[in-house]
């Protein structure tokens, strides 16, 4: 039972939020917006004139733009595909009872706590140097040639780094849908005779169907922009062989001083983020109700 | 009903857990091996496990040849602030929310989930223009800004799901008993209210301690926290191995005992309370 009055001091103290994120939204949304229609380079300062939709042309035209999109698609579906199997499976797994689950939860979510620099930098340097690394050791003392991950199969190995970083998502949130569900009509399967793979099928899967899906619209929304990894380890190369739309952008802009072509890029991937971010947000608008 | 188990399967299973757990985990295991040894004994092939002369002086040549405190003090500020700030702006709004719902509560919610869903690099240029004119550039306080900015999103719906599992009538019955507004909130809504805003503290640390786009960005030497420090690390100078493994683990280890700590709102707080 609201009154008046507070309602009135309920809506001064959402203001600063709403007001902060507004102008966190609008101001910079509008400036790619209009640098994305003009010739701006940094390089030439004072040269800048409207362009209509030359920018965009550019962009959607450049080689590059395939590469990168079909290398964010792989790196996007490539992890997903890792971390949700291996997720599920891993899940099954600690979901039984054995001894030390505390420890061994533990040290399955600490490279979530990684920071992505120093994980790419590990992964790169001490796993998969064609010289030093572990890896390369390990190919040697079995007699067979070392592999040069990032050189052979740069986009690969970035998304062997990332599935890493985001494996235990995936698994503590399934692990914890997981536990919610009901061990009576488990029972009742096992004993009616149902076997384990129909068990799995026919009650644990649709059970975990929607963290499932909670789980690809977030890493979706945070793969799609993934970028220190790519930093630190191939740089994008070789050629465009690991370089995703954000680090095309990143390029364009801050490398090559094309803020009007690297703003036409910024609004491509709002435009491709946001059709990602209408599935999410209705899955959970729909929980808000519930 | 437990189901009862057998003592077979239970070792069996406690083996195989043990085993992927200790695979998952040994990246950052050898990382802290690492940085014990020489930058020698980095290298060795075959590798040596524990077997090796034990040095705390990659510690020591990585704080000397950068101070490595510095950036170590960035990061700790960048993250402690954005998070302070973020929570002195989120706690009003969010207990308005839960406690004085209005038709469009929802919709505010929604809308605010929406500014986390934009790509960063679609306001790269901008933001980075700005910075340039402000003169924020390679600064902490500019940092501290971006980093409430994109947080503040998941620290309002946080502390939404937690403020909404507080009973109303507790409220309605302080204000019945004529508290203010004021006393309202600091004697009956924040003691109910402290473990949700712990959590949601410590989970917004991880992730601005972690957040490796705008820090790599909008920094040069000056202000950079850990993440940008440690990237300075990609161009290789001769042996090194031992030395970045001294700087990764001080850079880690704080957050990896947070974390830990904080592994069940971790689910919360990154699914928007959709999975709990």
């Amino acid at each position: 039972m609201a009154t008046k009055h507070s309602r009135m001091s309920a809506r001064l103290m959402i203001s600063p939020a709403v007001l902060l994120l507004l102008g966190w939204m609008l101001i910079p949304l509008s400036m790619t917006l209009y640098f994305s229609f003009l010739r701006y380079n940094l390089l030439m300062p004072g040269m800048e004139e409207f362009t209509g939709l030359t920018n965009y042309r550019y962009f959607l035209t450049d080689p590059a733009f395939f590469a990168a999109l079909w290398n964010t698609i792989a790196l996007v579906v490539g992890v997903l595909v890792v971390t949700v199997i291996g997720g599920i499976l891993l899940a099954l797994l600690l979901d039984q009872p054995f001894f030390g689950q505390g420890i061994v939860r533990i040290l399955v979510i600490a490279p979530f706590f990684v920071m992505p620099t120093v994980s790419a930098l590990v992964w790169k340097n001490m796993f998969m140097n064609p010289v030093n690394g572990l890896f390369a050791h390990a190919a040697k003392a079995l007699g067979l040639q070392p592999f040069d991950f990032l050189s052979a199969a740069p986009l690969g190995s970035i998304i062997g780094i990332v599935s890493w970083q985001w494996l235990p998502f995936a698994t503590l949130i399934l692990l914890t849908a997981l536990q919610s569900l009901d061990q009576e009509q488990l029972e009742a399967a096992e004993m009616d005779g149902a076997p384990w793979i129909k068990r799995f099928f026919y009650i644990m899967l649709p059970h975990l169907a929607r963290a499932i899906t909670v789980v690809i619209l977030i890493q979706t929304i945070f793969l799609l922009s993934v970028f220190a990894e790519i930093l630190v380890t191939t740089n994008g190369g070789p050629g465009t062989a690991s370089t995703n739309l954000t680090y095309l952008i990143y390029m364009q802009s801050l490398l090559q001083f094309d803020v009007g072509g690297g703003s036409a890029g910024g609004v491509v991937a709002i435009i491709l983020a946001n059709i990602v971010a209408i599935f999410l947000m209705r899955m959970i608008g729909k929980n808000l109700d519930a | 009903m437990a189901r009862s188990v057998s003592t077979r399967r239970k070792l069996i299973t406690t083996l195989a857990a043990w085993a992927i757990g200790i695979a998952i985990f040994f990246p950052i295991l050898w990382t802290i091996l690492t940085s014990f040894k020489t930058e020698a004994a980095a290298i060795a092939d075959p590798p040596v496990w524990f077997n090796f002369h034990w040095t705390l002086d990659n510690y020591v040549t990585v704080q000397e040849r950068s101070n490595y405190f510095r950036h170590f003090m960035n990061s700790v500020i960048i993250s402690g602030g954005s998070t302070l700030l973020g929570l002195i702006i989120a706690v009003p709004a969010a207990w308005s929310m839960a406690f004085v719902p209005a038709k469009r509560t929802k919709d505010v919610l929604m809308w605010m989930l929406s500014t986390k869903m934009l790509p960063p690099v679609g306001v790269l240029v901008p933001i980075y223009l700005l910075f340039r004119d402000l003169g924020l550039l390679d600064t902490r306080i500019g940092l501290v800004i971006v980093l409430t900015l994109i947080n503040l999103p998941i620290i309002v719906w946080m502390l939404y799901t937690y403020f909404k599992e507080i009973p109303g009538e507790i409220l309605e019955a302080a204000r019945m008993d004529g508290a203010s507004l004021r006393s309202e909130i600091i004697h009956v809504l924040t003691p109910m209210a402290i473990p949700g805003m712990a959590s949601t503290v410590l989970l917004n640390i991880i992730l601005a301690w972690n957040e490796a786009f705008w820090t790599l960005n909008l920094t040069a030497a000056k202000a950079a926290p850990l993440t940008a420090f440690i990237a300075s690390y990609s161009s290789p100078e001769g042996l090194f191995y031992a030395k970045l493994s001294a700087a990764s683990t001080m850079a880690i280890a704080p957050i990896l005992i947070m974390g830990w700590f904080s592994q069940k709102q971790l689910v919360r707080g990154l699914t928007f309370g959709a999975v709990k």
